[in-house]
C-alpha cells in the first residue's frame, strides 16, 4: 500500500500539516462510531456481574482508558527518542502533541477508578498498586507539561522534556513493579482491580471496541494539536525566510 | 594515558568540589539540620504515642531524607552554572558523563553520607531497635546515592529556569517513588521480623541502574541548559 | 608523556589529542598541519524570534586569528558559542582539519582553550586553586609554580595569589581567568571579550600572548568590541550586522 508513497515527504512540518488536515475528521467519525457502539455494547448488552451488580460497567472506560495512558506515554518518549536522536522538530512537535492527551486517559482512568471503588470496595480511594502506578503516571506527564512551559525557549523546551520523558520510560515499570512489591507487603489494603477469571464475550468485545475507538481519538486529537503547535510555532519569524544579507565579512590585506 | 588524564579531571572536581564544601560548611550542616527538625515534627504532630511513632517511624525518616535530598539538589550544578564552571565543565576532553559522576558523588558526600551517620540518632527518637537501626542505616547507604543520581537529572534539567526550586521538585519526586517504597520497606520488614534483606538488594539494582544511566541523561541536559 | 608519532588525519585514532596534548602543537609544528584549520560553512543561528546570521562562511588558517566585531546582540558571543561546539548551529556546520566538531566531540575539545564572558572563578578558592582547578578540569594539569607564573605573566603579583578571589576586582578576575592562555597548549583560542574590564597594561600583556600563539602557529577566534592591537597581516575581520 505504501508503495510509490514517500513517507519522508510528510517529516516536514510544512508536508505534514495538511495531511493532518485531511486525515483528522476520518480518525475522528470513527472513534466517535465506535465509541458509541462499545458504550452500547458495554452498558446495554454486556450481561450484569454477578458480584458487583452494574457498578462494574466502569470498566468499558476505565481499563481502556488506562492502557491508553501507558501506551500513549511509551509512545510519547520515542517520538522524544526520536526527536533527540535526528533532531527532528515535527517529532518533538509530536512528543509535545501527545503529552495533554495521555495525561487526560490517565487522569480519566483516576476518576473512573474512584467511581467503582466507592459501591465496590466503599471508598473513592484505595492504595491499589495500578491506581497508585497510574497517580505517578500522572505526575510524571505533568512533570513533562510543566517543563516544557516553565522554559521559554522552544528549543531548550523541546529537549529538556524529552530528556525527562525518556527518563520516566525507563522509571514507570520500576514504579509500577515497586508499587506492586510494596501494596504485598502491606497486606492490609489487598485488593484487585482483576474482574473475575472469566470474561464474557460480549464484554471482551465491548471493552476491544472502546480501546480501538480510544485510539482513533487519540489520533484525531493529537493531530490537531500538533497542528496547532505548527501554527504557534510558525509564526515566529525565524520561520520566515526573507534572507537579509547578515554579514559583510571584511578581510583586511596584508599592507 | 587517556585513562589517567581521565581520572585527573574527575578527581580534580571532586577535590574541588569538597574543598569548597569545606569553605562553606553551613551550606552542607543546612541540609541536616532540615532533617532533623523535620522528624522532629511528626511526634509534635502524631502525638508521642510509643507504638504509632514505632509503626511510622521507617516511612517518616525516608520522607525526610528524601526531601533534604532534594532541598540540596540546587547545589549541585547552579553556582558552576553561574559562574562560567559549567561551561569549561561541558568542553573537557573527556566524556562529560564521567565528570557528572564525580560531582554527584562529592555532592552526595557533602550532603547524602551526614543524612545517613545521623539517621540511627533519629531513629532512636522513633523507638527503632538495633537491627532495625542497622537496615535503616544499610537502607540509607544504598538509598541516597541513588537519589542524588535522579536528582542531578532534574537539577541539570531545570538549570536557569524561572521557579527552579518548586520545578525540580515536581520532576523529582515521583522518580524517587521506587527508593522510598524499597527504603521504607527494608526497615518496616526488618522491624517485622521478616528481614530486610530483599528490599536492600532491589535498592542497590537501582543504585547500579542509576549509576549507569542517570549520568549520561544529566550530561545530555546539561548540554541542552547551555546551549 | 607518552607521544605516538603521527602522520594520521586527524580523528581517525579515537583518543588522539589525549596522546599528545600537552606538546601540541609547539613542539611537533609538522603534525597534521592540514588538520589546523577552521572552517564555518554557511552557518545559520537564531535566538529566541530573531535571526542573527545566515550563510556565514569563514575560514581561519594557522598563525591567524579571526575578530569578530559587531553590535551589542549581533550575535558575536553565538558565533563564538557555535565555534566551542557548545551551541549547535541551526544550519550548517564547523569543520576542525575538515571534520565536524560535532562528530569530533571530545577530540575537538582536546584542542581549543575557550574562555567565555564568564570568568569560571570561584569566590571561595584562592587566586592559585581557582587557575590549578580550571587547567586540571581542561586536562592541561599545571604545577604550583607554573599557576603562579602564569598569574604573574598577567601582571598578579604573588603576595595576592593566595587571598580568596571574592576579594578581587573584576578586572583582576579576568586576569585570572586568562591566566590560561599563558598554561595552554591548545592550538585553538576562543576568546569572548578578553579585554573586558582590563587596564591598558593589562591589555598589552594578554595582546602580546596572544601575538605569540599566532607566531607559534595557533589560531585564535576573539570576540570584540575594541580593536585588537596586531599586526594587519595576522587579523581577519568578521563584521556581524545583527
Amino acid at each position: 500500500m505504501s508503495i510509490g508513497i514517500n513517507w519522508l515527504k510528510y517529516s516536514s512540518p510544512q508536508a505534514f500539516y495538511p495531511l493532518a488536515g485531511r486525515l483528522i475528521p476520518w480518525f475522528a467519525c470513527a472513534a466517535v462510531a465506535l465509541m458509541g457502539v462499545g458504550l452500547y455494547m458495554g452498558f446495554f448488552v454486556a450481561p450484569t456481574d454477578f458480584q458487583q451488580g452494574e457498578a462494574y460497567r466502569i470498566i468499558f472506560v476505565h481499563v481502556p482508558a488506562a492502557w491508553m495512558s501507558m501506551f500513549l506515554y511509551v509512545v510519547m518518549a520515542v517520538w522524544a527518542g526520536i526527536g533527540m536522536g535526528l533532531n527532528a522538530r515535527l517529532s518533538f512537535m509530536m512528543a509535545q502533541a501527545i503529552a495533554p492527551t495521555g495525561a487526560m486517559f490517565t487522569f480519566l482512568a483516576l476518576l473512573t477508578g474512584a467511581m467503582w471503588g466507592k459501591p465496590t470496595w466503599g471508598a473513592w480511594w484505595v492504595w491499589d498498586a495500578r491506581l497508585t502506578s497510574e497517580l505517578i503516571l500522572l505526575f510524571q506527564y505533568a512533570g513533562v507539561m510543566l517543563l516544557r512551559t516553565s522554559i521559554d525557549d522552544v528549543r531548550r523546551a523541546d529537549r529538556a522534556s524529552a530528556v525527562f520523558a525518556l527518563v520516566g520510560v525507563v522509571n514507570v515499570p520500576i514504579i509500577y513493579f515497586s508499587v506492586q512489591w510494596w501494596n504485598t507487603l502491606h497486606q492490609g489494603a489487598s485488593v484487585s482491580m482483576a474482574t473475575g477469571s472469566k470474561m464474557a464475550s460480549t464484554m471482551l468485545t465491548a471493552m476491544l471496541l472502546m480501546t480501538v475507538a480510544f485510539w482513533l481519538y487519540s489520533i484525531a486529537v493529537i493531530l490537531a494539536r500538533v497542528r496547532c503547535v505548527m501554527i504557534e510555532r510558525e509564526s515566529l519569524p525565524v520561520w520566515n525566510d526573507d534572507e537579509k544579507p547578515a554579514v559583510i565579512q571584511e578581510v583586511v590585506e596584508a599592507r | 594515558m587517556s585513562g589517567s588524564s581521565m581520572w585527573e579531571a574527575v578527581s580534580g572536581i571532586i577535590r574541588r568540589d569538597l574543598l569548597l564544601a569545606m569553605r562553606r560548611r553551613s551550606d552542607a550542616a543546612m541540609s541536616v539540620f532540615f532533617l532533623v527538625i523535620v522528624v522532629s515534627l511528626f511526634p509534635l504532630g502524631v502525638g508521642p504515642e510509643p507504638a504509632v511513632l514505632r509503626i511510622i517511624g521507617p516511612g517518616v525518616l525516608w520522607v525526610a531524607a528524601l526531601l533534604a535530598c532534594l532541598l540540596s539538589l540546587g547545589r549541585v550544578f547552579t553556582a558552576d552554572y553561574l559562574d562560567g564552571v559549567l561551561e569549561q565543565m561541558v568542553l573537557i576532553p573527556q566524556p562529560l558523563a564521567l565528570l557528572v559522576g564525580g560531582k554527584v558523588l562529592a555532592h552526595w558526600v557533602i550532603s547524602g553520607f551526614p543524612i545517613v551517620l545521623l539517621s540511627p540518632l533519629l531513629g532512636l527518637q522513633f523507638g527503632l531497635s538495633g537491627e532495625s537501626l542497622g537496615v535503616l542505616v544499610m537502607s540509607l547507604l544504598l538509598g541516597t546515592p541513588t537519589l542524588s543520581m535522579i536528582g542531578a537529572i532534574g537539577a541539570a534539567l531545570v538549570l536557569g529556569v524561572r521557579g527552579s526550586g518548586l520545578l525540580v521538585a515536581l520532576l523529582v519526586l515521583p522518580l524517587y517513588v521506587p527508593v522510598l517504597i524499597f527504603g521504607a520497606g527494608a526497615v518496616t520488614s526488618s522491624m517485622a521480623g521478616i528481614g530486610g534483606e530483599a528490599n536492600l538488594s532491589l535498592l542497590g539494582a537501582c543504585l547500579v541502574l542509576s549509576l549507569f544511566l542517570a549520568p549520561w541523561a544529566t550530561a545530555a541536559a546539561l548540554r541542552i541548559a547551555l546551549e | 608523556m607518552a607521544v605516538k608519532s603521527t602522520h594520521v588525519p586527524l580523528g581517525t585514532l579515537p583518543f588522539l589529542p589525549l596522546f599528545f596534548h600537552a606538546s601540541f602543537p609547539y613542539s611537533r609544528p609538522s603534525l597534521c598541519e592540514e588538520s589546523l584549520l577552521l572552517q564555518a560553512v554557511a552557518l545559520r543561528c537564531s535566538r529566541g524570534e530573531r535571526r542573527l546570521f545566515t550563510d556565514l562562511n569563514v575560514k581561519v588558517e594557522r598563525g591567524s586569528l579571526l575578530a569578530v566585531v559587531g553590535e551589542n546582540g549581533s550575535g558575536k558571543t553565538s558565533l563564538l558559542r557555535i565555534f566551542s561546539s557548545l551551541l549547535p548551529p541551526e544550519q550548517g556546520s564547523v569543520l576542525w582539519g575538515g571534520q565536524d566538531i560535532h562528530q569530533l566531540k571530545e577530540l575537538y575539545s582536546g584542542q581549543l582553550t575557550y574562555i567565555g564572558h564568564l570568568n569560571g572563578i570561584k569566590d571561595d578558592l584562592t587566586l592559585l586553586e581557582n587557575l590549578m582547578s580550571a587547567m586540571s578540569l581542561a586536562g592541561e594539569p599545571c604545577s604550583n609554580n607554573g599557576a603562579k607564573e602564569a598569574l604573574e605573566g598577567i601582571g598578579l603579583k604573588r603576595p595576592i595569589h593566595h587571598l580568596p578571589s571574592k576579594v578581587l576586582s573584576q578586572g583582576q578576575k579576568r586576569r585570572v581567568a586568562l591566566a590560561r592562555l599563558w598554561l595552554s597548549t591548545r592550538p585553538l583560542w576562543l576568546l569572548d571579550e578578553p579585554f573586558t574590564s582590563l587596564d591598558t597594561a593589562a591589555t598589552d600583556v594578554v595582546t602580546q600572548r596572544l601575538l605569540m600563539h599566532l607566531q607559534r602557529g595557533g589560531l585564535a577566534v576573539v570576540v570584540t568590541h575594541q580593536e585588537v592591537a596586531l599586526p594587519a597581516e595576522v587579523v581577519q575581520r568578521l563584521r556581524l550586522m545583527g
